[in-house]
C-alpha cells in the first residue's frame, strides 16, 4: 500500500508539473504580456517601451528559465534597467544594485512566494487562502446537501426498479440535473427572494455570508450548486443500485430468507456504490469550477469569483496560483478516491 | 418442529407458472405435479427451456414481476407455499428450503466476507449470537470438506477457485439444516473431477442429515448418480416420472428414448451404432403444437389422435409411481432396437498432415499485473514438451480439464501465438513461429476453428450468408460473387441448413443451427484440418448428436484431420481414434481411444474417467474422487504435474515423484503414459468402467 500511494504521488507530481507548465505558457504568451505593461505603465506606450518594461521586468527571458524561476527552482533574476534602476524577482527594487544581506535568491511556489496580485494588489498566496477558506465552506455544505441527498434518492429509486417510487425519484433528478445552475439560481432567487411572488424566504446575495452564514443567507446558493449534481449522482446511484439488485447474489440472500431492508442495506449498498463513489470524487474538481457561476451569481467573493477577475484583469500570478490550486485539487481527489475505491471493493488490491 | 410431520416433504399439484410479457403470456410450466418425500432425491431432467428452473423458483416463490402461478399448489410439509405471507415465506427460506445455484461466484456477494455471509443465516433464524453462528460456520465449511476453515471463512469469494465456491454455496444451504434442498444445475459450471467431489458430498451430506433433494440438471448421468426418482420434462411439461430404474429400463415416453438415443453411452461407436439425434427444433413456448408438445418430433406420432387435445399424465399399469404423458405407452414396443442406424466403414488413417515435437509456450507474466517492476515476471508454462502426429481423416480428441493447455494448444496451432521453443510441421513445413498475420492464405484456409460457443461466434449484424462469403473472399476462393454466393449455398447445404438461411441473421437461428454455421465457414477453404473447441459443449443434449454426426460425415467425406477438444469423455469415446490426455501443460497419456479408455491408464486418466457420469444403469463404475483443485499453472508443484493429487504416489519408491518429471513411454504399441508407476504396476489395476452383464 505504502508503495502504491509513493507511485500516485510521483505520477501527481509529475502530472502537477505539466499541467501548470501548460498554464505558465499560455499566461506569458506575448499578447498577455503586451497587455500587462500596458496595464502597469501607460496606455500608450509605444512598442519599444513595451519591450524594454517586460525585459527590465524580467518577462522576457526564455520560457523554461521562467517558469523554473517560478517554481522556485532557479535563482530569481536580477536585471539592470535601461533606465538605471536594478530590479530582482525576489526582493524588488535593489537600490544599490546588488542583493542585500537578508534577500534571498530562489523565491517560487516552492518557497511560499506566489507573487503579487496586480489586481487586489496583495500577495497572491495569501488571496487564494482566504477565497478558498470560503469556497471550502460553500463546498463543505453543498457537499453535505448533495451527497446524502443524492444517495438516498439513488437507493430509494433503485432497489425497486419500475416502481411508483422509482419513476417519481428519477424524474426529479433529471430534472435537476438538465437545469443548469445560471438557470436555476435565477429561478430561485426570483422565487425565493424577491418580491415577484412575494416568498422572500432568503437573501438574494450571500456576500453576508462570507462572515456569517446562515439559513438565510447561505440556502439558496448551496441549493443551487447541490441540486445540479445531486441529480447526476443519484441516477449514477440508481443504475447502480439497479443491476446489483437483479445480481444472482441478491437472490441468494433473498432466498436465504433475509429480510429487504437488509438486503438493501448489508448486501447491496456497498457494492452499490463503489460506482457513484468514482463520479462523487470527481465532483470536487466540478465544484470548484461549477462555483464560478453561483459565486459570481450571488456575489460570494470565493475561489470561483477570484478565477473571475484573475481572468477578466489579466493577473497572470494570480490566474497561476488559481491553476495550481485547482490541479492539485483534482489530484488529490482522484487519490483518494481510488483508495477509497480499493476499499470498497475487495476485488482490487494494490499490494 | 422438524420432526413432526411425515407426509411428502414436497408436494407440487398440476402447478402452472405463466410469464406475462407485454405481448402475451408466456406459459412456462404447465400442469406439474411432483411429490418429493422425505429423505428423497427427486431429479429433474430436461434440456433448457424447458421450464425446470422455473419448477425450482416456483417453490422458492421468487418468480420475479412478470411471473405468476396460474394453477395448481405447492405445498410444503403440507401447507401451501402459494398462500404464505411474505414474512412466513422469509421464515421457511434458508431455514426449510435452501437452494444452490449453477454460478458460484455470481451467487456470492462479492463484497462480503464469506463467514459473514455464512454466519447470516443462522443469525437470522436462529436468533444466534454471532459467536455460535461463527461455530457453526466453521462446523459446516469442515463437513463440505473444505481445508483451512478459518482462513476460509476470513476470505472473499473472488479468493476461492469454483470448486471452493461451489462448496460455500453447499455450506451456506446447510446452514440450518433445512429439510428441502433444490440444487439447480449445481455443477455445470465446473471441471468434471470437481463435479464428481460435488457430487459426492452432496449426496454424503444429504444422508447425514437425512435432507430430500429436488437435483435440476440436464445431465442424466448425474441425475442416475444422485437420484432415487426422476421426472423428465420437455417444453414445460413433465412427460415421464418414475424411479430411476424405471425411467432409466423401461421408459414409456418417446423422448425421454430419444433422449437417451442422442447422448453417447458405452457401446455407441460411430460407425457401426451412431447416434440419433432428434430431429427438429424445441418448440418456443408461445408456439407450442396442439396436443402432444414432442408430437412433431415424435417417431410414433399419430396425425388425429396425437394432435387432437391434450394429453393427461397416465399411470403405468403395475406401477403406481410410474407415470409417462403418452397416449400410446402402451401400443409402442419399447424394447424394439433402434432402427435405421446407418452403419458406415471406418475411414484409415491416411498420411500425417500434422506433427507437433516437443512443443512448448510459456507465459511471462509480471507478478503485480499493474505496477510490477522490470525482470519481476513469473513463467507459466501453459504447453509442456507437447509431441504427437495426425493424419488425414483422423480424429484425434485432447482431453483435460480447465487449465490444462489445451486452448493454448490450438492457439498456438492457429497461430495467434507463436511457440517458445519446439516445432510444428505441416505438410513438413515449419508454422510454430508464423504468427497468423503472417500466414500465406493457403495456411490459414488449411487450419481452421470451430469455437465453443456459437452465441458469440457469430456477428449479430450479418446475415449468414454474407459471413460464409466473407470467409470464402479471405480465403480467396471463387473469382466472381455469384461463383462465390453459388459455393456458399454449398456449404449450406453441406452442413444441413436450408439454403433459405443464407438471407438470416444470426438471432433468427438455435444454438444449433448457428453452430453448423459455424462448421460451415469452417470448411469455406477445404480446411484440412480443423480444430474443434469443445464445439458441442454450450448446446443442448439432443442437439449435440446431429452436429457432432455431421462433423464426422464431413470428416468422412472430406478426409479432415479433426482435433476435437473436449472434457468429456463420453463424447471423445464415441467420436475420437486416438485420444491425448493433458493436465497441466503436459500430455500425461496418448493412445488410440481402445487404448486409453482401459487399463492401463495414467492415474489421472482413471480419476477422469471415474468422474464421468454415465447414464446408464448397467455401468458399474468405480469411485476415484480426487481431492482438491487442480494446481494453478502459475505455481505448479515440482515433480510429477499430478502428484499432489495422485492416488497411486505411495506405490513409487522414494519421493520420485515430488523431484522428478516422469518420462514419456511406451506401454504398448503406440500407447504412450508420462508416470513413474512400473509396467507391474500398471499391470494391475483394473477397468474404471464396467458393463454389467444383463
Amino acid at each position: 500500500m505504502a508503495l502504491f500511494l509513493l507511485r500516485r504521488i510521483g505520477t501527481m507530481l509529475l502530472t502537477a508539473l505539466c499541467l501548470t507548465f501548460i498554464v505558465f505558457w499560455l499566461t506569458n504568451l506575448s499578447p498577455n504580456l503586451e497587455k500587462l505593461a500596458k496595464n502597469q505603465g501607460n496606455v500608450r506606450m509605444t512598442d519599444e517601451q513595451v519591450a524594454s518594461f517586460l525585459q527590465d521586468r524580467g518577462y522576457s527571458q526564455p520560457l523554461p528559465l521562467k517558469y523554473a524561476q517560478w517554481l522556485g527552482v532557479a535563482p530569481g533574476w536580477v536585471i539592470e534597467g535601461r533606465d538605471g534602476t536594478t530590479r530582482s524577482r525576489c526582493n524588488g527594487v535593489l537600490e544599490d544594485g546588488t542583493i542585500p544581506e537578508d534577500g534571498r535568491s530562489f523565491c517560487g511556489v516552492l518557497q511560499g512566494d506566489w507573487g503579487q496580485s496586480t489586481v487586489f494588489q496583495d500577495n497572491v498566496g495569501s488571496i487564494i487562502a482566504t477565497r478558498l477558506g470560503l469556497t471550502g465552506k460553500l463546498m463543505f455544505w453543498v457537499m453535505m446537501v448533495m451527497v446524502p441527498g443524492a444517495l438516498i434518492i439513488g437507493v430509494l429509486a433503485g432497489m425497486r426498479e419500475g416502481s411508483r417510487t422509482d419513476r417519481s425519484l428519477s424524474t426529479v433528478s433529471i430534472i435537476t440535473t438538465a437545469t443548469p445552475e445560471y438557470v436555476s439560481g435565477v429561478v430561485f432567487i426570483a422565487v425565493f427572494a424577491s418580491t415577484a411572488f412575494g416568498l422572500r424566504w432568503f437573501n438574494g446575495s450571500a456576500t453576508s455570508a462570507m462572515e456569517d452564514a446562515t439559513f438565510e443567507n447561505f440556502t439558496l446558493p448551496v441549493i443551487t450548486i447541490a441540486l445540479y449534481g445531486m441529480g447526476y449522482i443519484a441516477r449514477m446511484t440508481r443504475a447502480s443500485m439497479a443491476e446489483v439488485m437483479t445480481a444472482q447474489y441478491i437472490r441468494t440472500a433473498r432466498l436465504k430468507g433475509v429480510s429487504f431492508p437488509n438486503i438493501v442495506m448489508k448486501h447491496a449498498l456497498r457494492n452499490a456504490l463503489i460506482a457513484p463513489f468514482t463520479v462523487i470524487m470527481l465532483q470536487f474538481p466540478w465544484l470548484l469550477n461549477g462555483v464560478v457561476i453561483v459565486e459570481t451569481l450571488f456575489n460570494y467573493k470565493g475561489f470561483g469569483w477570484t478565477l473571475v477577475q484573475a481572468a477578466g484583469n489579466n493577473d497572470i500570478e494570480l490566474l497561476l496560483g488559481v491553476s495550481v490550486v485547482s490541479v492539485f485539487v483534482v489530484l488529490v481527489t482522484q487519490l483518494i478516491s481510488d483508495i477509497g475505491y480499493v476499499y470498497l471493493n475487495p476485488r482490487i488490491s494494490v499490494s | 418442529m422438524k420432526d413432526s410431520y411425515d407426509g411428502p416433504i414436497l408436494e407440487i399439484d398440476t402447478l402452472s407458472i405463466s410469464f406475462f410479457t407485454r405481448l402475451r403470456e408466456i406459459p412456462a410450466v404447465m400442469d406439474f405435479s411432483v411429490k418429493v418425500m422425505p429423505g428423497e432425491a427427486v431429479g429433474l431432467v430436461g434440456e433448457s427451456g424447458c421450464g425446470k428452473s422455473t419448477v425450482a423458483l416456483g417453490v422458492m416463490q421468487d418468480l420475479g414481476k412478470n411471473g405468476r402461478i396460474v394453477g395448481g399448489s405447492i405445498k410444503f410439509k403440507g401447507r401451501d407455499l402459494g398462500e404464505m405471507s411474505q414474512e412466513e415465506l422469509r421464515k421457511i427460506r434458508g431455514s426449510e428450503i435452501a437452494m444452490i445455484y449453477q454460478e458460484p461466484m455470481a451467487s456470492l456477494n462479492p463484497a462480503m466476507k464469506i463467514g459473514k455471509q455464512l454466519m447470516e443465516v443462522p443469525m437470522i433464524h436462529r436468533g444466534s449470537s454471532e459467536k455460535e453462528a461463527y461455530a457453526r460456520a466453521l462446523q459446516v465449511v469442515t463437513d463440505v470438506k473444505l481445508p483451512d476453515p478459518a482462513r476460509i471463512l476470513d476470505a472473499y469469494p473472488h479468493q476461492l477457485s469454483g470448486g471452493q465456491q461451489q462448496r460455500i454455496v453447499i455450506a451456506m444451504a446447510l446452514m440450518a439444516e433445512p429439510s428441502l434442498l433444490i440444487l439447480d444445475e449445481p455443477t455445470t459450471a465446473l471441471d468434471v473431477t470437481v463435479e464428481a467431489a460435488v457430487v459426492e458430498l452432496v449426496k454424503e451430506l444429504g444422508e447425514k442429515y437425512g435432507t430430500s433433494m429436488l437435483f435440476i440438471s440436464h445431465n442424466l448421468g448425474l441425475v442416475l448418480e444422485t437420484c432415487d426418482r426422476i421426472c423428465v420434462m420437455y417444453s414445460g411439461e413433465a412427460v415421464e416420472r418414475g424411479s430411476i430404474e424405471d425411467v432409466f429400463d423401461e421408459m414409456q415416453h418417446p423422448y425421454t428414448q430419444a433422449l437417451f438415443r442422442s447422448i453417447p453411452l458405452p457401446g455407441a461407436d460411430k460407425n457401426a451404432r451412431p447416434l440419433r439425434a432428434i430431429p427438429g427444433n424445441f418448440p418456443l413456448p408461445h408456439e407450442r403444437p396442439q396436443g402432444c408438445n414432442f408430437g412433431p418430433r415424435c417417431d410414433y406420432f399419430q396425425p388425429g389422435r396425437c394432435d387432437a387435445g391434450h394429453i393427461y399424465m397416465q399411470d403405468v399399469p403395475g406401477n403406481e409411481r410410474h407415470a409417462t404423458r403418452c397416449l400410446r405407452f402402451q401400443e409402442i414396443d419399447w424394447q424394439a432396437p433402434m432402427e435405421g442406424g446407418m452403419t458406415t466403414d471406418k475411414p484409415e488413417p491416411g498420411r500425417v498432415v500434422l506433427k507437433m515435437e516437443n512443443l512448448k509456450k510459456y507465459y511471462e507474466v509480471a507478478a503485480n499485473a499493474l505496477f510490477g517492476k522490470r525482470g519481476d515476471t513469473k513463467v507459466v508454462k501453459a504447453n509442456e514438451t507437447l509431441s504427437f502426429e495426425a493424419r488425414e481423416s483422423e480424429t484425434l480428441a485432447i482431453v483435460g480439464e480447465s487449465g490444462c493447455g489445451k486452448s493454448t494448444f490450438a492457439k498456438v496451432l492457429m497461430g495467434l501465438e507463436t511457440a517458445t521453443d519446439g516445432q510444428i510441421l505441416l505438410d513438413n513445413r515449419n508454422i510454430e513461429a508464423t504468427p497468423i498475420e503472417a500466414r500465406d492464405t493457403q495456411t490459414i484456409a488449411d487450419i481452421q476453428m470451430v469455437f465453443q460457443n456459437p452465441f458469440d461466434t457469430l456477428n449479430p449484424s450479418m446475415t449468414v450468408g454474407r459471413q460464409i462469403i466473407r470467409a470464402l473472399e479471405v480465403f480467396g476462393i471463387g473469382n466472381s460473387d455469384s461463383e462465390r454466393r453459388e459455393r456458399m449455398l454449398q456449404l449450406l447445404d453441406l452442413v444441413k441448413l436450408p439454403r433459405e438461411f443464407a438471407g438470416r441473421m444470426p438471432r433468427q437461428l438455435s444454438g444449433g443451427q448457428k453452430q453448423r454455421v459455424g462448421i460451415a465457414r469452417a470448411f469455406a477453404g477445404n480446411a484440412r484440418i480443423v480444430v474443434a473447441d469443445e464445439p458441442v459443449s454450450a448446446l443442448d443434449v439432443s442437439v449435440q448428436a446431429a452436429v457432432t454426426d455431421l462433423l464426422m460425415e464431413i470428416q468422412r467425406e472430406q478426409k479432415t484431420t479433426l482435433l476435437f477438444i473436449s472434457h468429456d469423455l463420453s463424447i471423445v469415446r464415441y467420436l475420437s481414434d486416438r485420444v491425448m490426455v493433458m493436465y497441466l501443460g503436459h500430455v500425461v497419456e496418448l493412445g488410440t481411444t481402445e487404448e486409453v479408455f482401459a487399463p492401463p491408464y495414467h492415474p489421472y486418466t482413471e480419476a477422469l474417467l471415474s468422474a464421468v457420469p454415465i447414464a446408464d444403469t448397467r455401468v458399474k463404475k468405480k469411485s476415484i474422487v480426487l481431492e482438491g483443485d487442480i494446481p494453478s499453472a502459475m505455481n505448479p508443484p515440482p515433480g510429477c504435474p499430478f502428484q499432489t493429487r495422485c492416488r497411486w504416489k505411495s506405490e513409487v519408491p522414494g519421493n520420485l515423484c515430488e523431484t522428478e518429471v516422469p518420462p514419456m513411454r511406451d506401454v504398448a504399441g503406440g500407447h504412450q503414459i508420462k508416470c513413474h508407476l512400473t509396467d507391474e504396476q500398471l499391470a494391475t489395476m483394473e477397468p474404471v468402467i464396467q458393463i454389467a452383464a444383463e
